[in-house]
């Protein structure tokens, strides 16, 4: 998948299999107009993994369900084009989504407890998407179901079919709700945070799962987290959001190797690190995600940022393209930058001088 | 793992608490079976120290938080804390005793009282242990939600709903602390968090440990966290104790499989490390028929014919590095690579 913002445009040969442009997604509450996704754009291609990373609240859940259309027919206000394999779908409806869905997008949940039907047999709810898009008749749905729950490696398939899904461990639902996802064959699979219910073995089960279903069925796959570790290993490429925005997006190398934004870096120095030695001290990212109703004239991220100057709090900076091809971000200084390293070596002095590290964890409060 | 034993605890004068042969068993409704939470299992914990639990959904380490509160009390084995047994004591003294050991919870919304206010939350143990005049009380309660970061008249118009989770986890910290107690229990206290607020919140109770000189019982799935904050590591699976050691030593030479299996399935925020994978199949049996001999022999890779037959004791094998493991993946002499970098990084 490539970029293409405006002047950032440089896409790889092929068609896109989605391409969204300037795609907005506001709520109107009693508060006000809830930003949730403010103008995102990129194009995603056939076969790839992409992951889409952010804290809660920096509307990458919003962003996967307005791809798929499943926002509340109450309250949001939609803008912006999303084309699925050229064609507009943006606009559509929920019944004219109904083809879409399952054939050509699909999407798994993260608490696979509650997205399975606790009073259907395991074998119905994968026959269901079957029988109502493919037209299957009940026997040839129920063998490609004993399928599906072989391909997602489910043991004793068979038997599972007449089970229920409180029968089944957590790890095995996801795989049902994988396997319900796949049934169709779509060309798009959306994972909404699809690990972060499971426990670190059955997580790494899963991904390794979803990566060969991927490959072997050349379909693209969004993975939707906050967990760069989880993205870092199994996607071909990273959108960053924050307050509702795309603050960075690179092929998962690049993005890691060379990372642009002092958000990117902040989240991925907040994580703690299994080869540090115990006790390291972490660099937390101060306060918190901006209110979407009143989000901050300047770059969203400026109030937390710890390289911040006056520029970055009265204008918002685009998205600029990096050396790199594919690689864009937003931020006026970015790291590297001779702006960022004298700001760097400022807070250095700081933290050393005895103020708190130079992400400075106070002003959470 | 399924080790027992108590090689590990050691003969400390200032061991705060001491966990031994705690066996924790549920009903399982009229069937006359029970769930075997957890199954003999000994740890201690020096004053000042910070032990890390951690194990999959399932392997009890919760339950063992719980039991040393006596919340529920523990079907057999002993706990004694500051040099007094808690088993045995009576419902008064009991609680009395729970005002040195306090336990914060990984839902932070939840466990705070929706209706009311954030400062009448934090001052309640005060009141009820007639702690000082109102002023001393006033005071302490200021003091301490300064410490933890909340803002002490913001707390006294606000109720929970109006703060973040991560706010929230700060003013459960800070009710945690008003009673001035030697340890916290940890269970899960950051899972529910972003990654950025996680940090600050860990960042937060290693401040508090070093101010306060706290001890900490530190629960948790994800092994980064808890490596990070623990001083010494408990590695539990199905309700036993595979694995003990300091944190640095533990994360560097894993001797048990299930160690290792845990930690290769951690996913590197890194693209350009490749992780040598241990991958495991299958999810943990039940707890209601564990396996007999080790209870982890039946996913293990190392399995024989003797880890079905004969449960693994913990031994040591390094300085205060023990394990359960009849085949152990080193004697405690060779280290072992858990991961390779093709980069510098």
């Amino acid at each position: 998948m490539s970029l293409n913002v405006s002047q950032a445009a440089t896409r790889d040969s092929g068609d896109p299999l989605l391409e969204l442009r300037d795609v907005k997604t506001h709520f109107r509450t009693p508060r006000g107009i809830v930003r949730a996704v403010d103008g995102v754009s990129f194009t995603l291609d056939r076969g790839k993994a992409l992951g889409i990373v952010g804290e809660s609240g920096s509307g990458k859940t919003i962003l996967s369900r307005s791809i798929m259309g499943l926002l509340p027919p109450k309250g949001a206000i939609r803008s912006g084009s999303i084309k699925f394999e050229g064609r507009e779908i943006g606009n559509l409806g929920r019944k004219k989504m109904r083809d879409v869905w399952g054939k050509e997008m699909a999407m798994i949940f993260q608490d696979p407890m509650t997205s399975l039907n606790p009073l259907m047999k395991i074998g119905k709810q994968i026959a269901e998407p079957l029988k109502i898009h493919l037209g299957m008749d009940n026997t040839s749905a129920l063998a490609t179901a004993e399928r599906l729950l072989q391909d997602v490696r489910i043991p004793e398939a068979h038997r599972r079919l007449s089970q229920y899904p409180h029968e089944l461990s957590g790890g095995m639902r996801q795989r049902v709700m994988i396997a319900i996802a796949l049934a169709c064959g779509p060309t798009a699979l959306f994972a909404d945070e699809p690990t972060t219910a499971l426990d670190v073995t059955v997580q790494a089960q899963i991904l390794d799962l979803l990566e060969e279903q991927r490959k072997d069925r050349n379909m693209s796959l969004i993975l939707v987290t906050h967990d760069l570790g989880v993205v870092a290993g199994h996607t071909d490429e990273i959108a960053v959001m924050y307050g509702g925005q795309l603050v960075e997006m690179a092929p998962t190398r690049v993005l890691f190797a060379n990372m642009k934004m002092p958000y990117t870096e902040a989240l991925l120095q907040s994580i703690p690190k299994i080869e540090d030695p115990s006790h390291t001290r972490l660099m937390a990212i101060g306060g918190r995600p901006p209110d979407l109703v009143n989000p901050p004239r300047g770059c969203r991220f400026a109030p937390r940022c710890p390289y911040v100057r006056e520029k970055c709090e009265n204008e918002m900076p685009p998205l600029e393209p990096a050396e790199s091809p594919g690689h864009v971000y937003r931020c006026w200084y970015p790291v590297g930058s001779p702006e960022y390293l004298e700001f760097k070596e400022r807070n250095e002095q700081a933290a050393a001088a005895g103020a708190d590290v130079p992400v400075a964890i106070g002003g959470a409060a | 793992m399924a080790g027992t034993g108590t090689a590990h605890l050691r003969n400390a004068a200032d061991t705060l608490l001491r966990v031994e042969n705690l066996v924790v068993e549920f009903p399982v409704g009229r069937t006359g079976l029970k769930v075997n939470a957890v199954s003999g299992i000994s740890l201690d914990v020096l004053r000042g120290e910070t032990l890390g639990l951690v194990g999959e959904s399932g392997c009890g380490k919760s339950t063992t938080g719980r039991a040393i509160m006596q919340l529920p009390r523990p079907t057999s084995g002993s706990v004694s804390f500051e040099g007094k047994e808690l088993t045995s004591m009576g419902g008064d003294q009991m609680r009395e005793a729970r005002t040195r050991m306090q336990m914060i919870f990984q839902d932070p919304i939840s466990s705070l009282n929706p209706r009311r206010k954030v400062r009448d939350i934090v001052m309640e143990p005060l009141t009820i242990w007639k702690r000082g005049t109102k002023a001393d009380r006033d005071q302490r309660v200021d003091a301490v939600l300064e410490e933890v970061g909340i803002d002490p008249q913001r707390a006294a118009e606000s109720q929970p709903h109006q703060f973040s989770g991560g706010q929230c986890q700060r003013i459960s910290i800070a009710r945690s602390l008003v009673l001035d107690p030697s340890m916290i229990i940890c269970d899960e206290p950051v899972s529910a968090l972003d990654v950025s607020v996680q940090a600050q919140v860990l960042n937060l109770l290693e401040d508090l440990k070093a101010r306060y000189g706290l001890t900490l019982v530190f629960i948790a799935h994800d092994l980064a966290v808890v490596k990070n904050i623990s001083d010494r590591v408990a590695v539990m699976y199905l309700g036993k104790i595979c694995e003990v050691a300091g944190s640095d030593e533990l994360y560097r030479r894993p001797a048990h499989h299930y160690t290792n299996v845990l930690l290769s399935s951690i996913p590197v925020p890194d693209p350009s490390i490749a992780v040598q994978r241990h991958p495991i199949e299958g999810e943990p049996p039940s707890p209601v028929l564990p396996p007999p001999g080790c209870r982890f022999h039946t996913r293990c890779p190392a399995a024989e014919d003797r880890c079905a037959a004969e449960e693994p004791q913990l031994r040591e094998i390094g300085d205060g590095h023990f394990v359960a493991c009849h085949f152990p993946v080193h004697g405690g002499d060779a280290p072992v690579a858990v991961r390779s970098s093709s980069s510098a990084g």
